[in-house]
């Protein structure tokens, strides 16, 4: 069985001036997959993310996002994607319903549908009690785990998470995984950067960026392999130093 | 569309939540009219006048002594030549002087008719309007009861006269100026904050990677505060009509299109703010010192600008809130039609234009 690809990105480039914040890079990503996109702070990774979202323009190369590509079809790769920042960010001075309400209207839902998804995601959550309460009052575990939920609300083809667990409890944090596997395997391809290098270990496939390139690419176990590394940690070291 | 609706209806749970900037919006407005303008039209107490009394008569004497009763005058000294006036304004001693003609009783009896003068110094406007209106006020009462039972009416005609600044030329000017800072502050000062808030808040990002064009964001970003700013122009001509007997001369159709202009102008230019400030209180910052400062000061609302050095008087050419105010004052007080205040609104439109289309190129070199 040839698996889909979802994401196709070849010598991918983002120059600022003279400096290259990501330089030719190249990789797929396949359907239902997780696939972790790793790098230290200032590797490039949120360049990158941001040019494969349509909200940065490539300096060159190519890339296609659910079929569509990110120079010309910026505007219909948006409405198959969801997207959740670091900042896990819906509106604090609306209430959880209305943050539901009013992301799946931007997306175009209709209104039986966002009703139905709301209870059902309501319920999920298990936020009856606090569904007419301000975002603004939720513990942040929650927050974050609502914020998925609307990054997920229109069914996107693939969610693009930046750094979704910063900041959050192991329990939280583990728990936030537990959804993410479950979205993947609904179908939903989940792109994730990170830099906990033990959430590394859950992704089926991890690519590490270093100087804005990809220098790594592989699934954990072979990357571990590969490296010589116990854990995703080491190799990560390893590569960061060079 | 059904998006853009969701979008505005969200701005406004933003606005109605927030008890600060509702307070902006809706208490700020009614504050500073009520103010403005009891801090401009109130009652006077105690003013210092001089009497120039040359028929020295029962009836001189009679209204001298009502003035004097009152409690809003105070004698301060009699005069006897009318070359005196001048030099007892230019020590600024009394704010007023009154004249009594010769002959002030015989004319009366003789003619029912008899004038007295009420000279006040205008330097300051207001107070200059507001006394002379207190004496007139005093005499009319006088001459009622002096009229009781008489067939022919006696009349003692004040006549006012204006020293330093005959035309008054800021009475009435801080409705006008009130309504440009409010406009000012409620459509430039809150929608920066707002857009800012959504950069800090992180959610402007999500907005970016959704369906929504950025024009819809800033669109549905901007267009309650449209909206709140009619409101805030239709309570402020409201209020000073209803309160403080303002007239507005000129077409109301024609005042609510050019506010409507203004309100624009401020919008761009509050969106110009949030392209270049990262976050609420640079936004707010900026919107103070750049856009409220120069309003107050610059615009002609307060100090007037032909009395500013040649640099300042240039610079304020470049303050929508100038062109804003002249217009405004145009028709609100002189009744003029858009024949007489085309060019001005011409400068606003052309500065509206050019703000709009300088805030969305800034937002797209932010995009890119």
């Amino acid at each position: 069985m040839k698996r889909e690809k979802v994401i196709q990105v070849a010598d991918l480039t983002k120059r600022f001036g003279d400096f290259a914040a990501v330089d030719a890079i190249s990789f797929d990503v396949y359907r239902g997959e997780i696939f972790g996109f790793l790098g230290a702070n200032g590797a490039g990774k949120t360049t990158a993310m941001k040019m494969l979202i349509g909200i940065s323009n490539p300096t060159s190369g190519q890339a296609q996002v659910a079929g569509f590509d990110v120079f010309t079809h910026a505007e219909d790769i948006k409405k198959n994607i969801g997207y959740m920042s670091q900042k896990f960010a819906l509106y604090d001075d609306l209430t959880v319903r209305e943050n539901i309400r009013f992301f799946g209207g931007i997306y175009g839902l209709s209104r039986g549908r966002i009703k139905e998804k709301s209870d059902a995601l309501i319920e999920e959550l298990g936020l009856q009690g606090a569904a007419h309460k301000l975002v603004g009052a939720l513990p942040l575990g929650w927050k974050q785990k609502l914020s998925f939920s609307v990054a997920l609300i229109h069914d996107p083809k693939i969610v693009f998470l930046d750094e979704p667990t910063g900041g959050v409890d192991p329990i939280t944090r583990r728990q936030f995984w537990e959804m993410i596997y479950k979205a993947a395997h609904q179908g939903t391809t989940v792109f994730v950067t990170t830099h906990y290098m033990d959430e590394a270990e859950y992704c089926d496939r991890v690519s590490i960026m270093v100087n804005g390139k990809i220098e790594a690419l592989d699934s954990p176990k072979l990357l571990k392999e590969q490296f010589q590394a116990a854990n995703m940690n080491d190799v990560f070291l390893k590569l960061a130093r060079g | 569309m059904k998006r853009f609706i969701g979008f505005i209806k969200k701005e406004f749970y933003h606005i109605f939540r927030d008890r600060r900037s509702l307070f902006i919006l809706f208490g700020m407005p009614i504050a500073q009219i009520l103010l403005f303008g009891f801090a401009i039209t109130n009652e006077i107490n105690n003013v210092d006048i001089a009497i120039l009394d040359s028929s020295k008569d029962d009836v001189t004497e009679e209204i001298i002594h009502k003035i004097s009763a009152s409690k809003y005058f105070s004698i301060k000294q009699f005069i006897e030549k009318e070359s005196d006036i001048k030099g007892i304004f230019k020590q600024g001693k009394v704010k007023a002087i009154l004249n009594f003609e010769k002959d002030f009783s015989k004319n009366l009896v003789k003619d029912h008719k008899t004038t007295i003068q009420i000279i006040t110094d205008a330097t300051d406007p207001n107070t200059a309007n507001t006394i002379a209106n207190f004496v007139n006020a005093i005499l009319q009462k006088y001459q009622k009861s002096l009229n009781e039972d008489l067939v022919v009416a006696y009349q003692i005609v004040p006549e006012s006269r204006m020293v330093y600044n005959p035309e008054l030329k800021s009475v009435y000017m801080f409705v006008p100026g009130v309504m440009t800072i409010i406009l000012m502050l409620v459509s430039a000062m809150m929608t920066s904050i707002s857009i800012t808030r959504e950069k800090e808040m992180g959610t402007m990002e999500i907005l970016l990677v959704s369906p929504l064009k950025p024009i819809q964001v800033i669109v549905g970003k901007v267009f309650p505060y449209i909206f709140l700013s009619i409101i805030n122009a239709v309570v402020i001509v409201v209020l000073s009509i209803f309160i403080f007997k303002m007239p507005v001369q000129g077409s109301l159709f024609l005042l609510a299109l050019e506010s409507i202009l203004f309100i624009v102008s401020a919008l761009a230019l509050g969106i110009l703010i949030s392209t270049i400030s990262a976050t609420q209180q640079t936004a707010m910052m900026i919107s103070l010192m750049g856009l409220m400062l120069p309003v107050i000061l610059l615009s002609g609302f307060i100090f007037p600008i032909s009395s500013m050095p040649v640099p300042l008087q240039l610079i304020s050419n470049i303050i929508p809130a100038k062109w804003f105010i002249i217009i405004i004052k145009g028709i609100m007080l002189k009744g003029v039609g858009l024949e007489f205040i085309w060019k001005e609104t011409l400068i606003l439109l052309g500065m509206t234009v050019f703000f709009i289309a300088l805030s969305v190129r800034k937002y797209k070199i932010r995009l890119a």
